[in-house]
Order: C-alpha cells, then sequence, then structure tokens
C-alpha cells in the first residue's frame, strides 16, 4: 500500500477531529469464500473517498458492512464515532446510502418516494415538506413531483435515490456505482450534482465505481480493490507519480527517411520506438522533454508532421500497475469469445 | 411505531396502484365460484343404460316399468333395449351406452320362490362418478322393488323433485366460503408471498434496513399491510359472492359483523402463515414454484368443495390441521346456517392461536440484516 490516510487539502476537517468513517482490518467471509481481505482505511470529514475496482471485487461487500448491512466477519467499522456493529441504529441516523441497484418504487411518486423514506428516517412532520422541496430543487425533480417513478429515465431514478439518500439531512453519504448504467450525458449531470450537494451540505461521501474517469473526476482520495484486497490508496495525482511514467506518442511523418526509426531513438528519455508502417510511429518515453525534441528535430530535418498524440500517464495504468491487469470485465469478454475446442483437438 | 405506518402506507399505495394484481385476487375465485358452482352443481342426466332382457317375465316388466318412469320424471337414465349381452357390453367398453343391466334367465321365477334374484350391471368403472352415480340409482330401485306395489314411486318422486329445484344454486351456495377462503389466501399469496419476495431481490428492503427502522416495526408494518390487503379481498367476496349465489345471510346487521370479524382472523392466521413460509426465501421463483402445490394442499383439503366427512382418514387428519378448514367452517356457518357466534368461536380461537404461532417463530427468524 502505498500513501495513507492523511485527509488532502479539500477536506474541511478540522485538525484532530475524529474521522467520519474509520475501518480497520475488516473482512467479510461467505462460507469459505473472503469477499473482503484484512481492509483498513479512513475518510475523513468532508472528503469524497472512492473505491475502485473490478466487478466482484467487494466494493459492495465493503458499503454493505460500514452501513450495517451485514454483519462483519472480522474487524471493525466506525460511522461518525459508533461502531456499527455495537450501535447499528446511530450509525444509521448518521448516513445516507445509495444502493447499487436502483431500488425506487416504481408505482409511487418521486414525492410519495421520497415522504416514505422521510417517515422511516423519523424526519418530524414539520420539516418533511420543507427538506423535500428543497432537494426535489436540488435533483431538478421539482417538475416531476407527482410523475410516478417509472415514467423516469434512469438518470432521474438515479437523482431521486440521491435526494432519497438524504431526506433526513445526513452528514455522511454512500453512493455504491452512482453511475453504472446512465449514459455520458447522465453520468456527468449525476457528478455535477454530486459536486454542488457536496460543498453545499459540507458531507462526507464515499463512492464506489469501475470508472477511472468517475474516480479521477469525483474523487479526493482513492482506494483501489481486488479480490478483497485494498491494492493501493491515495490521491488521484499521487497515484498516478507512483507508476513509473511512461507518455504514449503517436506521430505521422510524411516522407520519413530510411533512419529515422534511429533518430527518434536518440531524443531524450526515449524508451522504445516501434514503427507501424505509412509513416506511423509509436514512441514510448519517460518524461515531457521527447515531445518538444522531437518537434524541433522534425523541424531541422525538414519533414511534415501528419499528426500527433501524446497521453499522459491514466488511472488506467495506475490500476494496471497494481493489480498486474487491465479491468477484469474485458478479460472475461475476452475468453467469452473463444471457440470451443474442436474434438480432437488440444484446448 | 411511525415507522411501521411508513411501510403500511408505502404496501398499500402499491395495492393501489396496480389494481391488476388486485383483480387477479379477486377474479380468479370469483371464476371458480361460477364455474365449479355450474360444472359440479347439477345431477347427472340422460346417461343411457342398455337393458337385456333375458327373462321376459313378469318380474322384468316390473324392471322396465320402474326404468321408464325414472327415464321420464328425473331422466338420470334413459333404458336403450339390447337382445343379446355380448354387443350391450361391448357398447359399455367402447363408450356407445354408458351401462349395462343384465336382466338373467329364470329372474322372474327366482323371485316368486325367493331364491335371491340377482340382475347384473355392467359399468364402466373408469368413470368413477357415471359409475357410482348408476349404482346408487339401480340399489335405490331394486330397493323399492323389495318393497311393497305402491309406495316406492311416490317416495322416489318427491325425493328427487327437491334437487331438481335449485341444483345449481345450491352448489354455488355451498362454494361461496371457499371462494372468500381462497380469494384472501391468493391475495396472501401475491402481496406477501410474489411481491414481497419480488421487492426483496430487487433491493427494496435493503433501502429499509440501511434507516433505523427496527426489525419489530418492520415486521408489524409488513403483516399489517398484507392482512388489510386481504381483509379487502375477503369482504369484496362476500359481499359480490352471496349476490351472485343468492345468499342473503350476509346483509344482516350481526351476521355482517361476525363475517367481519372472521375475516379478520382468517386475514391475520393467514397473512402471518405466509411471512413464516417466506421469511428465509430469496428467490424469486419459489413463491411462484410453490403456489399451485400450497394452494391444492390447502384449498381441497378444507371442505370448500367436498365434505371432510368424505376424505379418507389421513386426508381428514390433513383437515385438522389445515387453517382453511376453520375459515371455512366459519363462513359456512355464518353464511349457509346464519348460525351465531357459538357456532364459529372454536375456529375463530383456531384462527388466532395460529396466527399467534406463525408470527412467534418467523420473528426470530426474520433477519434485519441482508
Ligand atoms: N451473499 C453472498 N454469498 C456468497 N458470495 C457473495 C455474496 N455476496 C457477494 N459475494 C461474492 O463476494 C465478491 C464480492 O462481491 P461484491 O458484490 O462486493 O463485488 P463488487 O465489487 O460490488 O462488484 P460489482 O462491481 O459487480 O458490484 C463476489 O465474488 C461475490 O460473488
Ligand atoms: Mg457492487
Amino acid at each position: 500500500m502505498i500513501g495513507n490516510a492523511k485527509p488532502n487539502g479539500g477536506t474541511n476537517a478540522a485538525p484532530g477531529a475524529p474521522p467520519a468513517i474509520a475501518v480497520e482490518h475488516i473482512s467479510k467471509k461467505y462460507g469459505d469464500f473472503t469477499a473482503v481481505d484484512d481492509v483498513s482505511f479512513s475518510v475523513a470529514e468532508g472528503e469524497i473517498f472512492g473505491l475502485l475496482g473490478p466487478n466482484g471485487a467487494g466494493k459492495s461487500t465493503l458499503i454493505r458492512m460500514m452501513t450495517t448491512l451485514i454483519e462483519i466477519t472480522g474487524g471493525k467499522a466506525f460511522i461518525a464515532g459508533h461502531d456499527v456493529s455495537k450501535e447499528p441504529n446511530a450509525a444509521r441516523g448518521s448516513i445516507g446510502v445509495i444502493p447499487q441497484a436502483m431500488t425506487s418504487d416504481l408505482d409511487l411518486t418521486v414525492e410519495e418516494n421520497l415522504s416514505i423514506y422521510a417517515k422511516l428516517y423519523g424526519v418530524p412532520r414539520e420539516q418533511r415538506e420543507r427538506a423535500i422541496a428543497k432537494l426535489l430543487a436540488d435533483v431538478e425533480l421539482t417538475k416531476w413531483r407527482t410523475a410516478q417513478t417509472k415514467t423516469l429515465s434512469g438518470g432521474m431514478r438515479r437523482r431521486l435515490e440521491v435526494a432519497r439518500g438524504l431526506v433526513h439531512s445526513p452528514k455522511i453519504f454512500f453512493l455504491d456505482e452512482p453511475t453504472t448504467g446512465l449514459d455520458p450525458v447522465s453520468r456527468v449531470a449525476v457528478w455535477e450534482m454530486l459536486t454542488k450537494i457536496k460543498e453545499e451540505r459540507r458531507l462526507t461521501m464515499l463512492i464506489t465505481t469501475h470508472y477511472m474517469d468517475e474516480a479521477d473526476r469525483l474523487c479526493d482520495r482513492i482506494a483501489i480493490v481486488d479480490h478483497g484486497k485494498l491494492v493501493a490508496l491515495d490521491t488521484p495525482l499521487k497515484l498516478k507519480a507512483s507508476v513509473p511514467a511512461e507518455n504514449v506518442i503517436e506521430a505521422q511523418f510524411a516522407h520519413a527517411p530510411p533512419d529515422w526509426e534511429r533518430m527518434l531513438q536518440a531524443l531524450p528519455k526515449v524508451n522504445s520506438v516501434q514503427s507501424e508502417g505509412a509513416g506511423m510511429y509509436r514512441i514510448l518515453s519517460a518524461g515531457t522533454a521527447t515531445v518538444t525534441a522531437l518537434v524541433e528535430c522534425a523541424l531541422s530535418a525538414g519533414i511534415e508532421i501528419k499528426s500527433l498524440a501524446v497521453q499522459s500517464t491514466t488511472l488506467d495504468d495506475v490500476f494496471v500497475h497494481y493489480t498486474g491487469r487491465q479491468l477484469r470485465d474485458e478479460q472475461v469478454k475476452a475468453y467469452a469469445f473463444v471457440m470451443p475446442a474442436r474434438p480432437g483437438e488440444r484446448a | 411505531m411511525n415507522r411501521m405506518w411508513a411501510i403500511v402506507e408505502r404496501e398499500l399505495r402499491k395495492f393501489l396502484r396496480s389494481p391488476a394484481l388486485m383483480l387477479v385476487s379477486l377474479v380468479f375465485p370469483l371464476i371458480q365460484l361460477i364455474v365449479l358452482g355450474n360444472a359440479f352443481g347439477g345431477k347427472i342426466r340422460d346417461a343411457r343404460l342398455g337393458v337385456v332382457d333375458q327373462d321376459g317375465g313378469a318380474q322384468a316388466l316390473k324392471i322396465k316399468e320402474a326404468f321408464n318412469s325414472v327415464a321420464a320424471n328425473v331422466r338420470t337414465f334413459v333404458p336403450v333395449y339390447y337382445d343379446d349381452d355380448k354387443r350391450a357390453t361391448a357398447d359399455v367398453k367402447n363408450g356407445k351406452i354408458d351401462g349395462a343391466l343384465i336382466i338373467p334367465p329364470q329372474y322372474s321365477r327366482r323371485v316368486y320362490e325367493k331364491e335371491q334374484p340377482r340382475i347384473a350391471l355392467v359399468v364402466d368403472n373408469s368413470d368413477n362418478f357415471m359409475s357410482s352415480t348408476l349404482e346408487q340409482k339401480l340399489a335405490e330401485l331394486t330397493e323399492a322393488l323389495n318393497t311393497p306395489d305402491v309406495q316406492p314411486r311416490v317416495v322416489q318422486n318427491v325425493a328427487l323433485q327437491v334437487v331438481e329445484l335449485y341444483p345449481y344454486i345450491e352448489y354455488m351456495k355451498y362454494l361461496l366460503p371457499g371462494s372468500i377462503t381462497l380469494a384472501m389466501f391468493v391475495s396472501v399469496m401475491i402481496g406477501g408471498g410474489m411481491l414481497y419476495i419480488d421487492d426483496k431481490a430487487r433491493g427494496v428492503h435493503e433501502g429499509y434496513l440501511v434507516t433505523p427502522i427496527t426489525k419489530l416495526e418492520l415486521i408489524l408494518g409488513l403483516n399489517t399491510a398484507g392482512a388489510i390487503k386481504a381483509i379487502a379481498s375477503g369482504v369484496v367476496i362476500t359481499v359480490v359472492g352471496s349476490l351472485i349465489s343468492g345468499v342473503t345471510a350476509t346483509f344482516h346487521v350481526q351476521q355482517a359483523i361476525l363475517l367481519g370479524l372472521t375475516i379478520l382472523v382468517t386475514s391475520l392466521a393467514f397473512n402471518t402463515m405466509m411471512f413464516l413460509f417466506m421469511v428465509r426465501v430469496e428467490d424469486p421463483l419459489v413463491p411462484r414454484a410453490t403456489f399451485g402445490v400450497l394452494n391444492t394442499l390447502l384449498f381441497f383439503p378444507s371442505g370448500a368443495i367436498y365434505p371432510i366427512n368424505a376424505f379418507p382418514k389421513w386426508l381428514q387428519a390433513v383437515a385438522i390441521a389445515d387453517p382453511f378448514s376453520y375459515a371455512v367452517h366459519a363462513f359456512k356457518a355464518l353464511l349457509l346456517k346464519e348460525a351465531g357466534i357459538t357456532a364459529i368461536w372454536h375456529d375463530l380461537l383456531f384462527l388466532t392461536v395460529i396466527a399467534a404461532i406463525m408470527i412467534s417463530i418467523a420473528t426470530p427468524l426474520f433477519k434485519r440484516t441482508l
């Protein structure tokens, strides 16, 4: 594990304040299978903390233990100072939770969904209406107040659930894959809404996701989880910096001379050069100096650059670095298309 | 307890928003009432009974006379006369006639000499209902033939005319208590079984469980909502079914109050029973797969469509343990016999005890976690 549980600059925690969420050596076993394996971290007040991992990594299991939904096999979890195993109701009262599955009642209206939850959370009658009106405005569903939930789009239903999780004005908010299944436009809308609400209500948020861009965009700190284990934890920037940097430069040149590949190889910080035909080269470099040098070299040699693309380290690279592979989804997909061996052929 | 009412509110709002489901729980028992009421209400009529007279004597003529009178009056069967007993037997086998009566040679002589005269009835015993009807009718006739001449026909005519007057309505009335019970059970199967497990699988309960609702509030909320739905369908079928089948007791104040009480206790018993069955089920297929079995196991032995006295011992034992039997018994007493509380208090007590037992087993089994 790299980094530590030190809150970063984006939080509004008083120095020395107890963490909003603290997880100590927590594990969950289903029979012989260990879904979560000795995970520890803490989340400071006001922080947005991301749990990033592929399908089956144990993200939902972690959230469910922290939110009192399943029993903890080993270790402890504290929410706002309450041990979730010993004082589950105190913990429940101080958190809002959006489960992974969309669970709003489709037959009920938007407003009814919110009011039932307000009652379940014991919000006093006089506060209920005001809180619901404010939340509907915050998630931009005021217009749809009396619409049956089944008539809403996926993005709107997610926003309704965000509002539902906040009817009792909790300070700590758990969201399990809030944008999975949404189209790109709705995803961005949900991100913007969450950022705004977080600021306004001074929330601490814990989000799980398997989208790198989501974690990068929203989270102050990210914990990478794989096979139930925490494999890395830090700010997105530091995580990227911790991976041996490798920029990928793809350039296409008109009329490159025969020794051009050797000249590219000689540029500063270049690790490897690969010719891909039609004047196209793929260069892996360890620093940003390469690009400048490449352009200067081409200019002085009088060679026209037809195209140039530079990609720096992403969280994908971080993920591959720490887990040794791509997101597991893709592997599974690849296997799914392998033809079965014909009789007599070795598998 | 406000949290409990939030659960009840949610369940009832959802129930009112999906009238299709509500209708199914009412329509099914009503259709059963009307179709079964008419299908089983009638007696067998115009069965074809082959008659082979190998005797040709005066006593054989007397039998044929009795048959002609049956054919003319009750019309249970019409005689078809054969010369040859082999052909008659073959026709029973291939279904051309429903039975054959063979009057053997020397029958009349044996009657006069009091030498145990016999006639033979050939029936197709693969059709149990038909063959037993014929056997029963002929038993009546032969008994009548053994007693003095004048009375039997009069007795027959009177006895049979009563049945002829209201054959359908009578059976429909008989079925109504079963239909009310069934309607409440279907409502419980849909609400407390199918929809409950669907909600669980869809994660609706996951949403509840992260709120500070207590286990008891959750259990009470779910069961209260289920009971309210069952009461609603019980009341509707009692009123509609009484109108269809012509039961008037329903609309007398005292009977109406007792009916309400029975419906209340029955819905509590059924709902807590379903709650226990489903308390640890996760898979939405389970309720769907088991409902046919549950229905058969609980509805048919209850005396709803056939009297319990006619059951074999083992099935009577099932009936004793079956909460349906008590509900059906109480509804029958109130609707058909217009009885008072003394006739039904033990049914109500049994159902209350069942509800108490079911909920006290289910409560510790109910998990307040996923
Ligand atoms: N009730 C259970 N019984 C047995 N195994 C379980 C149970 N719940 C989860 N698991 C297993 O635990 C592992 C972690 O599951 P979990 O749902 O936490 O993953 P996740 O990271 O949330 O994945 P996803 O992105 O698909 O939601 C999986 O391998 C899953 O099969
Ligand atoms: Mg998950």
